[in-house]
């Protein structure tokens, strides 16, 4: 599993440049042909501590962080060594040298700035008899005083690149046309400088190690990007042009990318007072005949659970994104669980009816945020996009023709001001906004906008006759209600029909099964292919619509499989209980991998905990747990 | 046919076009003081010229919340203390729009005091009335945030330990750039002040007394008022921050006294709106957003156009 692969690892203190050095890093490694894949993990606090970024890179499609990794470049904590400061930071500006020991392969290398980091203090946290044991190549260097030399020691990062460049034999060409692109007079040249002295440096060392970057070539032009870029541009091409929010991480990143770029388009950002008003802001617009969308993290969503139910009642379309992070309540703000689903699917009163996608990669993030807004403005009907931190930061190439899509600016099933003089009205005057039987024999009654000439009607979220006035009359609350959640039926055929966001992978036949959502789909990919390798017969399923649920879709799949081991990124096997619920068979076929510690699968761990689960032995990993199936 | 083609159509316009017709039928208790907002609302409407199909109307929840019942135009009947930010989107979705939230005591100053506090701050440009009749009504007969100290219902039967909230002072600092208090029983001037707010190019706060016969016997106490703008004993000049202040003291403090002082309180033209500013800086396009969706010449640009040049 060495083989052919690097896995680089960037580690230092928040602030440090640490996020930006390794997308440059990514990007360089992508334009000379490799596919990348990048893995963030950072503490929630603003300056210091302890975070890395890797990238993994390969000469083809890389679908997961990979297990560890094998070359650590170890910056040091710059921001531990405040003088001015009176709070205690012990050895802190080591940590990003010694946290991360546990993961670096056998025979790996590892470079650090001894610029920052004292001897003494490195001889003490025992870095040369670890080295030895684990056959590691130790590289220190003076990337600081590099730094220095040409100006600014906050230029270290590009050092290291330069190092690792030299170390790796990969040339500094697109580095050097990152940096001519990104930056412009004295800080270009500076860090021109200082790239070439520390490969030169590094060049001098006699480095023995046996890492192998590959190498390759794209068919087609390819681009980098976030989870968070891509569910941007995909509300961007549906028309999207309002959006409101308040910042709560991992959310914060789909509405910075969207209040830079909504005003270069013509539209309108709010960042408003609570998320109870986002929400609001975001259902007024839609009701003022605009596409809008709101978003939040667990409990900023929990605050926008009484709009929601508005948005369902007044069958108000709009669109929310829920960037799941480790709950409960405050939780771990910058660590990624998959634990707010039932959260999603479940909140605010009342029966319900929403409409939940959950992208498993970059891909699904643009795809499925279109078909979000395609389905609330055509359905009148809130639906939310889960997605949670590991997508929302990691970064991944595909090809730019992904995005090569016509946009889409029709806001659904909205009137003209000569259609409404057509359509039906009540006798005072007020136009039939809420019809029980529309006359298209489906369930979704046209609507009128504010503005428009004899479109009168009232929103309400109180049950409603067909012209908005408040009623408690039986006969018209079953006729509202059927109708309702008539579109659930609806929806669920024209997903079937015209984009399942299902994903199969694997052999057609297999004795066993993997079944996964959202962010750990593709990791579970890579486990399948290992597994078959390893001589098991394993197929897997990701499942992006959690709701309306592909009761049919998963079940065939289900009934092709003896077992089922069901992959989530939570404690209470959520989307395994869901399963359950929504076809009503299957306890006994259905286990879980569970894993909710703050950080994602490795291909790896499911291998492991598929094996084990199979051999019926206790999960050596502590973890992770298995859950047996329960039965039904 | 243009899409918006009510709005901006001047015609003579008849209050009796805001009466919904024969449905539904009343549901506030005989003698509110809520159909003196509804009357006074129907009469503004020919005196600012705008008719139902531009006016868009958002509400709270409570006896308020009704009165989109009761007023025809494009009504958003929302939930508990949520009218203002949904019609703040509207007015931002299509500045033409005559936008119009109202609430109760409840609605406005406790469950959601945290979004009147930031419209006013915003100067979003439309008009907040809150019905204050200094309790809850709808569930029957609760302690409000205005309700006065020592105040004794089925929630706080030892009499309140609070002393009431404080709206227009409130509204003052939070930024509101027209503020006034009015009475239920003192129709013209109520209008008169409906109509000004309307008018008023940035966001109105209107305290609107109301009588709740039924849960709020003290509500009476609301006559006789008097109108400070009539009174020689209170010459003071509307624009003026801390003269407004001064004003705003004494009659927040004399209403639990029993002397109920009703007009404008503070007016201030200088300052642009919200949506005035947005504009100016470049963060909300010139014709208004929602007009867009309808008109087949717009342009919809696709995103990788210009956005993923950065990603190459």
């Amino acid at each position: 599993m060495t083989d052919n692969e690097l896995i680089w690892r960037i580690a230092g203190g928040s602030g440090d440049g640490i996020d930006s050095t390794s997308q440059n890093f990514a990007k360089a490694l992508m334009r000379s042909g490799l596919h990348v894949f990048t893995h963030r993990h950072y503490p929630s606090r603003i300056r210091g501590g302890h975070t890395y970024v890797e990238v993994r890179a390969k000469d083809e499609d890389v679908q997961s962080r990979g297990d560890g990794y094998n070359f650590l470049l170890a910056l040091g904590d710059s921001f531990a060594r405040n003088p001015q400061d009176e709070a205690y930071y012990g050895k802190e500006e080591l940590k990003p040298l010694y946290e991360n020991f546990d993961d670096l392969r056998e025979g790996g290398v590892l470079l650090y700035d001894e610029g920052l980091l004292d001897e003494e203090d490195v001889e003490e946290i025992e870095l040369e008899e670890a080295a030895e044991e684990n056959g590691w190549h130790v590289v220190p260097m003076d990337l600081r005083g590099i730094a220095k030399e040409h100006g600014r020691e906050i230029m270290r990062n590009t050092a290291g690149i330069g190092a690792t460049a030299a170390i790796l034999d990969i040339g500094t060409e697109e580095f050097e046309e990152l940096i001519r692109q990104n930056m412009s007079g004295d800080m270009q040249e500076a860090n021109l400088n200082v790239l070439q002295d520390a490969y030169e440096a590094a060049s001098e060392l006699d480095i023995d190690h046996d890492i192998e970057v590959p190498e390759g070539s794209h068919d087609e032009e390819q681009v980098i990007l976030s989870g968070s870029n891509a569910i941007s541009y995909g509300a961007l091409d549906e028309g999207c042009r309002f959006i409101s929010g308040y910042p709560m991480t991992p959310w914060t990143d789909v509405f910075t990318i969207m209040s830079q770029h909504l005003p270069e388009f013509g539209g309108i950002s709010e960042q408003v007072e609570d998320e109870i008003a986002a929400a609001a802001l975001a259902l007024g617009a839609s009701h003022t005949g605009v596409k809008a969308m709101s978003g939040s993290s667990g409990g900023g969503f929990a605050l926008m659970s009484e709009p929601l139910g508005l948005a369902e009642m007044t069958e108000t379309p709009i669109v929310l994104v829920e960037a799941m992070r480790a709950g409960p309540s405050t939780g771990m703000p910058t660590k990624p669980e998959q634990a707010d689903l039932e959260h999603v699917l479940y909140t605010s009163q009342g029966d319900s009816a929403r409409v939940v996608f959950a992208p498993a990669n970059i891909r699904e993030c643009y795809t499925q945020t279109r078909a979000a807004f395609r389905i609330a403005y055509e359905y009148q009907i809130p639906a939310i996009v889960i997605y949670d931190q590991k997508i929302q930061g990691e970064l991944r190439n595909l090809p730019a023709s992904h995005f090569d899509e016509e946009p889409n600016a029709d806001p659904g099933s909205v009137l003209t001001e000569e259609e409404i003089q057509d359509a039906a009205h009540h006798a005072s005057g007020k136009f039939q906004r809420f019809l029980h039987e529309p006359e298209d024999g489906s369930n979704v009654s046209p609507r009128s906008v504010p503005g428009q000439k004899d479109g009168r009607y009232l929103a309400t979220g109180n049950e409603h006759t067909p012209e908005g006035h408040i009623s408690e009359d039986p006969n018209n609350r079953i006729a509202q209600m059927e109708r309702r959640l008539g579109k659930l039926d609806d929806i669920r055929a024209d997903l079937d029909e015209n984009a399942s966001h299902q994903a199969y992978y694997g052999p057609d036949e297999a004795d066993y099964g993997i079944l996964v959502w959202g962010s750990q789909q593709d990791t579970a990919f890579e486990a399948v292919d290992r597994l078959n390798e390893n001589g098991h017969s394993v197929k897997a399923l990701g499942v992006s619509d959690m709701a309306p649920y592909p009761v049919e879709e998963v079940s065939e799949w289900l009934d092709s499989v003896d077992q089922a081991l069901v992959v989530e990124m939570n404690a209470t096997a959520q989307f395994r209980g869901l399963t359950q619920k929504e076809i009503g068979k299957y306890g006994d076929k259905l286990s879980s991998l569970l894993k909710y510690n703050g950080n994602p699968f490795e291909p790896a761990e499911i291998v492991d905990g598929f094996e084990s689960s199979i051999n019926g032995e206790e999960l050596a990993a502590t973890n992770m747990k298995y859950l047996p199936a329960a039965g039904d | 046919m243009s899409a918006f083609s009510a709005i901006g159509d001047d015609r003579e316009i008849d209050r009796d076009e805001f009466t919904p017709g024969i449905e539904p039928q009343a549901t506030w208790c005989p003698g509110c003081g809520d159909f003196g907002v509804l009357k006074a609302l129907k009469q503004a409407m020919p005196e600012v010229g705008k008719n139902p199909d531009e006016v868009a109307l958002f509400t709270g929840i409570g006896c308020s919340g009704k009165l989109n019942s009761y007023f025809n135009s494009y009504g958003f009947h929302t939930i508990h203390g949520r009218s203002l930010p949904v019609a703040r989107a509207a007015k931002l979705a299509n500045p033409e729009l005559e936008v119009i939230a109202a609430g109760g005591d409840g609605d406005g100053y406790g469950i959601g005091g945290n979004h009147t506090i930031h419209t006013a701050r915003e100067n979003h440009d439309m008009t907040y009335i809150v019905f204050n009749n200094e309790i809850f009504g709808l569930t029957k007969g609760q302690t409000s945030p205005t309700s006065p100290k020592g105040h004794k219902s089925k929630t706080q039967p030892h009499g309140s330990a609070k002393s009431p909230i404080r709206p227009l002072s409130q509204q003052l600092n939070a930024g509101a750039t027209y503020i006034a208090r009015t009475a239920a029983v003192n129709p013209n001037q109520a209008k008169e002040i409906i109509a000004e707010a309307i008018e008023h190019d940035g966001f109105a706060h209107i305290d609107f007394l109301t009588q709740c016969p039924t849960w709020n016997k003290d509500a009476k106490h609301y006559v006789p008022y008097t109108d400070v703008q009539q009174s020689d004993e209170f010459d003071f000049d509307v624009s003026d921050r801390k003269e407004a202040a001064e004003m705003m003291r004494k009659t927040e403090e004399r209403l639990y006294e029993g002397e109920v002082l009703t007009g404008r309180m503070y007016v201030e033209d200088e300052r642009p709106s919200y949506g005035q500013e947005k504009r100016a800086i470049g963060e909300m396009p010139e014709e208004p957003l929602a007009e867009r969706y309808f008109d087949e010449d717009a342009e919809w640009e696709r995103t990788y156009d210009n956005l993923l040049e950065h990603h190459k």
